[in-house]
């Protein structure tokens, strides 16, 4: 295992080492100290592992294909902008526009994570991208979804608080929201359409979940004793017509 | 002075931090955490602003006068001290730093009001802002920096490392601290226009953009204000002075009326709440300020952060014993707070208010 201490470390130079130790073959890369770092693990196209110690900077994992970062502490904002492969895993909380344009890989959040996050997440076919976030998220969760599956667990929430913010889904076209536990309709878009979860569902997120409790530390089967609501978009191309007058 | 500036991409960050009990700390800690946010800026702006810095003259407002023109200084003198006892008057102790080649004169004066000049019942703080707008307003190429008691706003155009230097703020100790590295987007990057901007003991720091300025700034005109530093930020600051000095609303109320709740959920609130906080957006509709922005606002008696109402800027809060921390960016705190007791981010439009607790 390499490593490389990011302490006072401008980001142009981290980035660099950690490029320069991909090049020469190592595989797993660990950063200490790292503090406010951006761009990590931006554009690395490959299988390699890097950890990393400490808050690393805004625009994490940025068009990012094929690494797994493992941040062992809370992570600040524009995770996983427009990543298609790979995956982010953070112990801790995370900011806001997470997983903006994301078309393919995972990121697995230990905690809360804030305002508008999956916004305009997209996915076809093999290649779905997955956002599951173990606290509560602010406004705008899944805004304007295309595709992929945005999951929320709430697993610190006590009875009465809010798992998820206002203007849920908003202009959601595609894609999937579960959230674990209830939801209520006015906060959500007028797109949105609230269902139970099905026997279908629950298979789906039972495997999702077990990878996401791997990753963590949690018990899968604590996870699934509480019910889930899905949230799929109810109108079909609503604007389909808007050019074709 | 050609304030005629191209829009380019924006950042600004901002950072803050107070100790509840009062407990004096060196700049060190918050020129630290700003400079971990130095691409935040672009070196066309940064600032300080501290609060407990002058002991020895608690009592004394402390102006602090930027001179862009150094032939001016006897003229503004002379009408000081035609309406102020001048304690004491120095120039602000500055370094030399290599990337400042052009600085304005900068002068402190610790002052109070002459007796005789407050005629008609006037308050001495309305006497004090009314000097800052005459100043700021009439005079050329002299701008007041900042005008309350036992504090000081230290400002210009460069970095944050470069602009602490340069006023040794490494020298200063306060208890609470405000801090901002500029990225001008819509309006010019000159000494006057850098964060902190401060009336009395009003300070604001501010990343984002009000939108509302134009009807913010016809409003706080109604009431005598002139808004003279080419900046959206300064209608924060004459807000916060309109609103909770001369309406004497409290500080909660005033962000309430600044960030209001939307009609909706109004309309879902219980009656009471529903019919005050009506009430408060009917009076205070010229108030609401519009547009995405984050912004930390220091007082005599505490700190405060708030966001715009759908949370467009970033803001994270952290406490450890009574130390209470707010940033832009998670890192930097944690570049002088390494282990937080509690870390978060402010929802939307829902302040942050630290009040000292002695």
């Amino acid at each position: 295992m390499f490593v490389i201490d990011a302490r006072g470390l401008y980001f142009r130079d981290l980035n660099d080492k950690v490029r320069g130790a991909l090049k020469k073959g190592e595989t797993e890369i660990t950063l200490k100290n790292v503090n406010g770092q951006y761009y990590i693990g931006d554009g690395l196209r490959d299988g390699s592992t890097i950890i990393i110690e400490g808050v690393p900077g805004n625009d994490l994992a940025a068009f990012m294909d094929g690494p797994t970062l493992i941040v062992k502490d809370n992570a600040q904002d524009n995770i996983g902008n427009t990543m298609n492969s790979g995956k982010v895993i953070i112990h801790g909380h995370a900011g806001d526009v997470l997983g903006y344009g994301m078309r393919g890989g995972k990121l697995h959040i230990l905690g809360d994570v804030g305002y508008r996050v999956g916004i305009h997440m997209k996915g076809v076919k093999r290649q779905s991208p997955t956002i599951i976030a173990g606290g509560t998220a602010g406004n705008f969760f899944g805004e304007y979804l295309a595709g992929g599956t945005l999951i929320l667990l709430g697993l610190k929430t006590k009875k009465g608080e809010p798992i998820v913010g206002d203007y849920l889904g908003t202009g959601m076209h595609g894609g999937e929201i579960y959230i674990r536990g209830e939801v209520e309709e006015k906060y959500c878009g007028k797109e949105v359409g609230v269902m139970e979860a099905d026997e279908e569902d629950l298979k789906k997120l039972r495997k999702l979940l077990t990878e996401y409790c791997d990753d963590l530390g949690l018990d899968i089967d604590d996870i699934m004793k509480k019910k889930f609501k899905k949230l799929i978009p109810v109108s079909a191309r609503p604007y389909g017509n808007l050019y074709a007058y | 002075m050609n304030h005629n500036y191209q829009k380019d991409i924006a950042g600004c960050g901002l950072t803050g931090l107070i100790h509840k009990k009062k407990k004096r700390v060196s700049g060190e800690a918050i020129v630290k955490s700003l400079c971990l946010m130095n691409d935040r800026g672009n070196g066309l702006g940064a600032g300080y602003a501290a609060y407990g810095i002058y002991p020895d003259f608690k009592d004394f407002y402390a102006i602090h006068i930027m001179y862009d023109d150094p032939s001016i200084r006897h003229t503004v003198e002379e009408f000081l001290k035609s309406n102020f006892h001048v304690e004491k008057t120095e120039e602000i102790p500055t370094s030399p730093v290599k990337h400042i080649a052009i600085a304005p004169l900068l002068v402190r004066y610790f002052a109070t009001p002459l007796k005789e000049r407050l005629v008609g019942g006037i308050e001495e703080e309305d006497f004090v802002v009314n000097t800052v707008m005459k100043i700021n307003s009439e005079m050329e190429g002299v701008y007041i920096f900042s005008s309350g008691k036992n504090m000081g706003t230290f400002k210009g155009v460069g970095n944050p490392a470069e602009i602490a230097e340069f006023f040794r703020i490494n020298e200063y100790e306060g208890y609470i601290w405000t801090a901002h590295t500029r990225f001008p987007t819509n309006t010019p990057g000159w000494w006057g226009g850098a964060h902190p901007f401060t009336l009395l003991d009003w300070s604001i720091v501010h990343n984002g953009e009000i939108s509302s300025y134009g009807i913010n700034k016809r409003y706080l005109e109604m009431y005598g204000y002139k808004l003279t530093l080419l900046t959206d930020t300064e209608v924060v600051t004459y807000l916060l002075d309109l609103l909770v000095r001369k309406h004497g609303l409290d500080v909660d109320v005033a962000c309430k009326a600044l960030t209001s709740p939307f009609w909706k959920d109004i309309d879902d609130m219980e009656k009471d709440e529903r019919e005050a906080v009506t009430a408060l957006r009917l009076t205070y509709g010229s108030a609401l300020l519009n547009g995405p922005f984050s912004l930390l606002f220091g007082h005599s008696n505490g700190l405060v952060g708030i966001n715009d109402r759908i949370k467009l800027r970033p803001l994270v809060a952290a406490t450890k014993g009574d130390f209470v921390y707010m940033a832009s960016e998670e890192s930097a705190i944690r570049a002088i707070c390494a282990s937080p007791d509690r870390v978060w981010a402010p929802r939307a439009g829902e302040p942050v208010i630290v009040n000292l607790e002695v």
